[in-house]
């Protein structure tokens, strides 16, 4: 084919290699979403944290800067797992406002006009679509959780030496695995919505109601029933005790409730959290789930029984 | 991107047949759509025909991998679709019936989109999306979004994103739905193009008699997911050259026996109207010399074929299984 002769012409020429073709799906996505400038802007914001981050790792070994700016260095953050479990759980949250932002309408614009047969008509199948889609989370908030996380981690082990680099290996695997199975829920959760809640407005709102509000039943019953096996049911509570398991911070009995009477202890609650592998297992389950959803609505038709 | 595979159409067994159903079924929820469809489908162009739910789309979407057969199985360029769904795909293209495309794409963006989806690296699918557009007449306004489109523009675009990677076969689901008279002569004369390039055969499913005698050399005629008429067109354009529809005046008795001592068949249908089926070494002048010297005037002489409606209503009267005779 070509412009001025307006003739059909098979294309005989060379191809893309096919395990990459998941890839034009989020390449196209990024140019729509960057297109608006207040996602553009909070994206750009949203990297303020790993730099401030980086200039407190920067000032805890520059004794120069620490003089100048009259700072002990006590005062400032001990740079250990704690320190990255913050940073983690901060790029996380902020992650999860910006897929609010990217995913509920992606699958959704394919559904509402057809466009589904026009993807699995070629060769591409319905994972690689499924793949497609999730990688448009994955790919940008990895780019703001785990990516800078590692940066951090090498710039504090460039400053503070190989052997805290090897003594803190755990530390770079958690930031890698915890960021990773926050973005790859949160990819399934806006993508699973999207495929099901074709407006926009209502898959977002329906995705904060989704992590927030079993987080409000989940205190409800903690405190109803003197527990935290509440938090089983809150997928911020899932996530926090599985980001502490990682960076080995995660501690079972996390509080005590206490009845004072007369500065007399009359009785002792011990609340303890749900184990790990409970909250792995209940994310695990939430991801299977949405899985499921997501196979009976991505189709190239559906079949009305 | 590094492109590093070979484009795949050198793979296709140019021997095979185009579409090839054997004992082709599928069912839906324990209802049959199609049964046992069986078939060698060669032409250029073929046209699906059936009255509304016959299961035209449905046979389409099974050959696109869509559905799962329940029993039986077709081949495409001799693969087939149970095992080989991938290597299918890479050869076809296909717009389908209903309205589809991306919201807030402009149309360059979504055909360039569709092609790289299709395996064109990025440059090469922008070019060939530019191309295709330009091919199919939407040139100008091919930066506008889809969804500001008419009805004629959003079928235009479908086509384009269907002809923009050169697939070898192009499935063509109801084309000239919605479009005015003009709109619809561009679309069958761009599918006749495409049909004359000898680049890519083409399947156009259609309620339309007119759009597929129009483009198509083979017709398949579906009733309730059965195969109930198939027909190739030229060949029958060719044999329906001997039928003749002759208009007289004169005295006719010494005429029709001379007809008889040539050797063709010849019936009465009024007092001035013959039928003659002309036999092999019988030459229309043949008749001109025997009506001259009979003394009969031949005022008019047509020749007598059934029109693709026909084909069509006696199929759908009788629903015999079979090829079509006359």
């Amino acid at each position: 084919m070509a412009v001025l002769e307006r003739a059909y012409k098979r294309y005989e020429g060379a191809l893309s290699p096919e395990w990459s073709r998941f890839l034009i799906i989020p390449r196209h996505a990024f140019r729509d979403v960057f297109r608006s400038k207040i996602f553009t802007g909070l994206y750009a914001l949203s990297f303020a944290v790993p730099l401030l981050f980086a200039v407190l790792i920067y000032l805890r070994h520059n004794p120069v800067a620490l003089t100048i700016f009259q700072l002990n260095v006590v005062n400032l953050l001990p740079i250990d797992e704690k320190f990255f479990l913050a940073f983690v759980q901060i790029q996380g949250w902020t992650g999860f406002f910006l897929a609010l932002l990217v995913g509920p309408h992606q699958v959704a614009r394919d559904l509402t006009n057809n466009g589904l047969p026009l993807y699995l008509c070629r060769p591409f199948s319905r994972s690689e679509y499924v793949v497609g889609k999730m990688s448009i989370v994955t790919l940008l908030l990895s780019t703001i959780t785990w990516v800078p996380g590692l940066i951090l981690f090498l710039l504090q082990s460039y400053l503070e030496g190989w052997s805290w680099f090897a003594a803190n290996i755990p530390i770079a695997s958690a930031i890698f695995l915890g960021s990773l199975v926050w973005i790859v829920l949160l990819a399934l959760l806006t993508q699973t919505i999207s495929a099901w809640v074709k407006w926009r407005l209502a898959a977002s709102a329906a995705l904060i109601g989704l992590v927030f509000i079993p987080s409000v039943f989940a205190a409800i019953l903690n405190e109803m029933l003197e527990t935290h096996w509440g938090n089983i049911l809150s997928i911020g509570a899932l996530i926090t005790n599985v980001w502490s398991g990682l960076f080995g911070t995660f501690v079972r009995q996390a509080a005590a409730a206490r009845q004072i009477r007369n500065g007399v202890v009359i009785r002792e609650v011990l609340m303890t959290e749900p184990p790990l592998w409970a909250s792995w297992f209940v994310l695990f389950l939430i991801s299977a789930f949405c899985l499921w959803l997501l196979s009976r609505k991505v189709k190239a038709y559906e079949v009305v029984k | 991107m590094a492109t590093v595979v070979p484009a795949t159409n050198s793979q296709v067994n140019d021997s095979a047949g185009v579409i090839s159903l054997d004992n082709l079924s599928v069912t839906f929820g324990g209802r049959p759509i199609l049964r046992n469809l069986q078939g060698e489908l060669r032409g250029r162009s073929i046209g699906l025909l059936g009255p509304n739910g016959a299961g035209k789309t449905t046979l389409i979407h099974t050959l696109l991998g869509f559905h799962q057969p329940s029993s039986g199985t077709a081949r495409i360029f001799g693969s087939d679709i149970r095992g080989e769904a991938n290597k299918i795909k890479r050869l076809i293209g296909y717009m389908p019936e209903r309205d589809a495309f991306i919201s807030k794409m402009s149309c360059i963006h979504f055909v360039r989109f569709m092609a790289e989806l299709s395996g064109l690296p990025a440059a090469t699918a922008l070019e060939r999306a530019h191309e295709a557009l330009f091919f199919v007449g939407l040139g100008e306004a091919r930066y506008r979004n889809v969804e500001t489109f008419s009805l004629g523009m959003k079928q235009l675009a479908k086509l384009a994103q269907a002809v923009v990677h050169g697939p070898r076969l192009i499935f063509l689901d109801e084309p000239t739905n919605g479009l005015d008279p003009p709109a619809r002569q561009r679309m069958i004369r761009m599918i006749r193009e495409i049909r004359d390039s000898g680049q890519a055969n083409i399947v156009l499913s259609s309620h339309l008699l007119r759009d597929v005698e129009e483009c198509c050399e083979e017709i398949v005629i579906l009733k309730d997911g059965r195969l109930v008429v198939y027909c190739n067109l030229e060949e029958e354009r060719k044999a329906n050259k001997k039928f003749l529809m002759l208009e007289t005046r004169g005295e006719l008795q010494q005429f029709v026996e001379g007809v008889g001592a040539l050797g063709c068949e010849c019936a009465l249908t009024s007092d001035h109207r013959l039928k003659i089926i002309l036999q092999d070494g019988t030459e229309i002048r043949d008749l001109y010399r025997l009506a001259a010297s009979s003394q009969v005037q031949i005022r008019r002489l047509t020749y007598k074929r059934d029109s693709l409606e026909d084909i069509f209503l006696k199929a759908m009267e009788n629903g015999n299984v079979g090829p079509l005779t006359q």
